[in-house]
């Protein structure tokens, strides 16, 4: 029997969302929310290993209050049962103050775990620093990017693709792993499922207060960083610009740089050079 | 204890040496900041027969080597490596770690961070030193439009990971000379909770595109996967590769080989065409090192335009097409 927690992250479904050029900020208002692809993964890989070993899955996710939806369809994906971390206090934390809250809510609310497994990274920030974090913060082994993995007894023995080495590493439970995309597919979910676990469900909501949390330890003053300001990237070239129709501006390509490109991709594309 | 010039810790990520350069990246980034610091540039080396990096990283910028040599350090260790760094940071004080963006640097950065209680930005495109003499580190935000810089007022040391090829390495001077310091493996390092059962190399996959002289890379304005397969018509003509968008690749117009992108996907053709592309940054920092750039986009404003050696407001399928046209026109023969 392993007893297991899946952190999952609702992120912006359109991870290429338009950019308003006047306020310079991401158009949110246009992404729906889903399921961060790593954990859905994870949740998987949560999900074969209870039906290997027997055992439980809980889903957690800290967020707004609209990221429920992840957690109900972690529910129709197979998730026994779920908690929701939710507080205004707790908006635009970052990677330290994200892991931070996690480890609390777990120690409280599901301290009696054997394997919590997180995506390796999230698509809308991509810093793959929560899960080495939460590790950190609960003071447990953690391995990250884990393809496969097997319990055996009180331990867990797993594969990795890291820089360039296949790895097979061991450690004993309770530990964290992140979870590569490789593997552990997810599994489809119908609607019907869907419509199920936006029902009654074994979901719980908590705030930071009941965590014991100190608002001023996880708001922008418990944050180690600062942000300075926010710019858009411009660089500087000669940037000679073209414009008509595409017959033409070729050929004034090949007029003005032939000489250049025949050098590089060393075939002759002048004119004179026919035949 | 600290002395009294500030120091800059880079950590020595030497596995894989000769493809991973990022760690002579961050000494030479290190160099230039450490300028304007009035700080010494050093290098955090932790493992068994280490001689040969010791050496290549003096011969490329570090002043300053703190080694921690053993034979239990033999293998990689998040655990004891994190521990050592740990330890070494609470005794030595370095105002600044830079840690590569490999694998390894991304589960061991955010952990050392994390026990020492400081910040830690990600990927970072740009480091640099504000008037008050902190690290500036820049990195992208909100989607890859748009740049950040952070900064970390307070807490000590202020660190940031840099994926590989955001800088350029210094030439080795193998003259140079630097001071060893060697640290004795910690007597109360608690053990590795981690066993290493086996550990196989397997080389690199295909460098093909990275290495190519030119690249056709194309965006989300090819617009279908159709006119997308001609960018390999044109590339085939050039003698080049085919390099993609993250969109692209999500949509199954090009395989996840073809990625350009910050995500170690880096490339540093001579010539560079890109259609349809915007510019996210993201995209961008995979092609900083491109020589000659054109452009093809309706939008006149996007970023990959401005950056753009020669700027094509025009349908990128279509100048694709002439492309390939003029192109077989010319090579008949
Ligand atoms: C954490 C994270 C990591 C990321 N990593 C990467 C990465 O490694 N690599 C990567 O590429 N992206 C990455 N991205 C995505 C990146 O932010 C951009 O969203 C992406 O690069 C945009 O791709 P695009 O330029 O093809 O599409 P868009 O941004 O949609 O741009 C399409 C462009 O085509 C132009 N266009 C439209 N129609 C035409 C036409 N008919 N003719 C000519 N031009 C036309 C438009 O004007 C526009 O400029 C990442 C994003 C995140 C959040
Ligand atoms: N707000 C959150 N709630 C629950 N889990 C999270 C949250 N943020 C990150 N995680 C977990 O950490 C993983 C890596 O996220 P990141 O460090 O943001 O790339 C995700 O795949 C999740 O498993």
């Amino acid at each position: 029997m392993v007893k297991m927690i899946v952190c999952i992250k609702q992120v912006p479904m359109a991870t290429e969302l338009p950019w308003d050029a006047h306020t310079g900020t991401l158009r949110r208002d246009l992404a729906e929310g889903m399921m961060n692809p790593a954990c859905k993964h994870a949740l998987e890989a949560a999900l074969t290993m209870r039906h290997l070993h027997g055992g439980h899955v809980t889903a957690v996710t800290m967020g707004p209050p609209m990221a429920e939806e992840v957690l109900r369809e972690a529910i129709a994906m197979g998730a026994d049962r779920c908690l929701m971390l939710s507080d205004p206090a707790l908006a635009g934390a970052d990677t330290t103050v994200t892991s931070f809250a996690l480890a609390r809510a777990i120690e409280i609310f599901c301290p009696d775990f054997d394997l919590i497994l997180t995506g390796c990274h999230t698509t809308d920030s991509e810093t793959a620093q929560v899960g080495p974090q939460l590790a950190e913060e609960l003071n447990i082994p953690g391995i990250a990017y884990v393809d496969e993995m097997e319990v055996r007894d009180r331990s867990i023995r797993v594969r990795r693709f890291s820089d360039n080495f296949l790895e097979t590493l061991e450690t004993d439970l309770p530990c964290l792993l992140t979870v590569n995309t490789l593997h552990h597919s997810p599994r489809y979910v119908p609607l019907s499922g869907l419509q199920d676990a936006f029902g009654e469900v074994n979901l719980l909501t908590v705030k930071a207060s009941d965590l014991g949390i100190d608002p001023e330890s996880v708001g922008i003053k418990g944050s180690p960083t600062k942000i300075l300001n926010v710019f858009a990237p411009r660089a500087e070239k000669e940037n000679i610009v073209l414009k008509g129709a595409p017959k033409k501006i070729v050929e004034e390509i090949f007029e003005r740089f032939d000489t250049k490109i025949s050098g590089i991709i060393k075939k002759d594309i002048k004119r004179e050079g026919q035949g | 204890m600290a002395g009294n010039a500030p120091e800059i810790w880079v950590f020595g990520d030497y596995r894989n040496y000769f493809q991973n350069r990022v760690t002579l990246q961050l000494l030479s980034r290190a160099t230039d900041l450490a300028g304007r610091l009035g700080a010494v540039v050093c290098a955090a080396v932790f493992g068994h027969q280490t001689d040969e990096w010791v050496g290549e990283y003096i011969a490329h910028g570090a002043r300053k080597v703190y080694l921690v040599e053993n034979e239990a350090l033999r293998d990689y260790s998040t655990d004891l490596y994190v521990a050592i760094m740990e330890r070494l940071a609470r005794q030595y004080r370095p105002e600044i770690i830079l840690v590569g963006a490999t694998s390894f640097g991304r589960e061991f950065a955010p952990r050392v961070a994390k026990r020492l209680g400081t910040g830690l930005t990600a990927d970072c495109v740009g480091l640099d030193i504000s008037e008050e003499g902190l690290l500036v580190q820049t990195a992208p935000a909100f989607g890859g439009n748009l740049l950040t810089r952070i900064v970390t007022p307070e807490k000590r040391p202020q660190m940031a990971t840099v994926r590989p090829g955001v800088f350029q390495e210094i030439p080795h001077n193998y003259q140079a000379t630097g001071e060893i310091v060697r640290v004795p493996m910690p007597a109360d390092l608690p053990g590795d909770r981690i066993r290493l059962v086996s550990s196989e190399h397997r080389p690199p996959t295909s460098q093909k595109l990275g290495d190519a002289a030119v690249v056709v890379c194309g965006g989300r304005g090819m617009g279908g996967k159709g006119k997308f397969r001609n960018l390999y018509e044109l590339a085939r003509l050039l003698g080049g590769e085919v390099g993609a968008t993250r969109p692209v690749v999500y949509a199954g117009w090009a395989d996840e080989d073809a990625l350009v992108g910050q995500a170690d996907k880096h490339i540093r053709p001579k010539v560079l065409l890109s259609f349809g592309i915007s510019g996210a940054i993201q995209h961008t920092a995979g092609i900083i090192d491109a020589g000659f750039i054109i452009a093809v986009n309706k939008n006149p404003n996007a970023a990959m335009m401005k950056m753009a050696d020669v700027a094509v407001v025009a349908d990128a399928n279509q100048v694709c097409l002439a492309l390939i046209k003029e192109l077989r026109k010319r090579l008949r023969g």
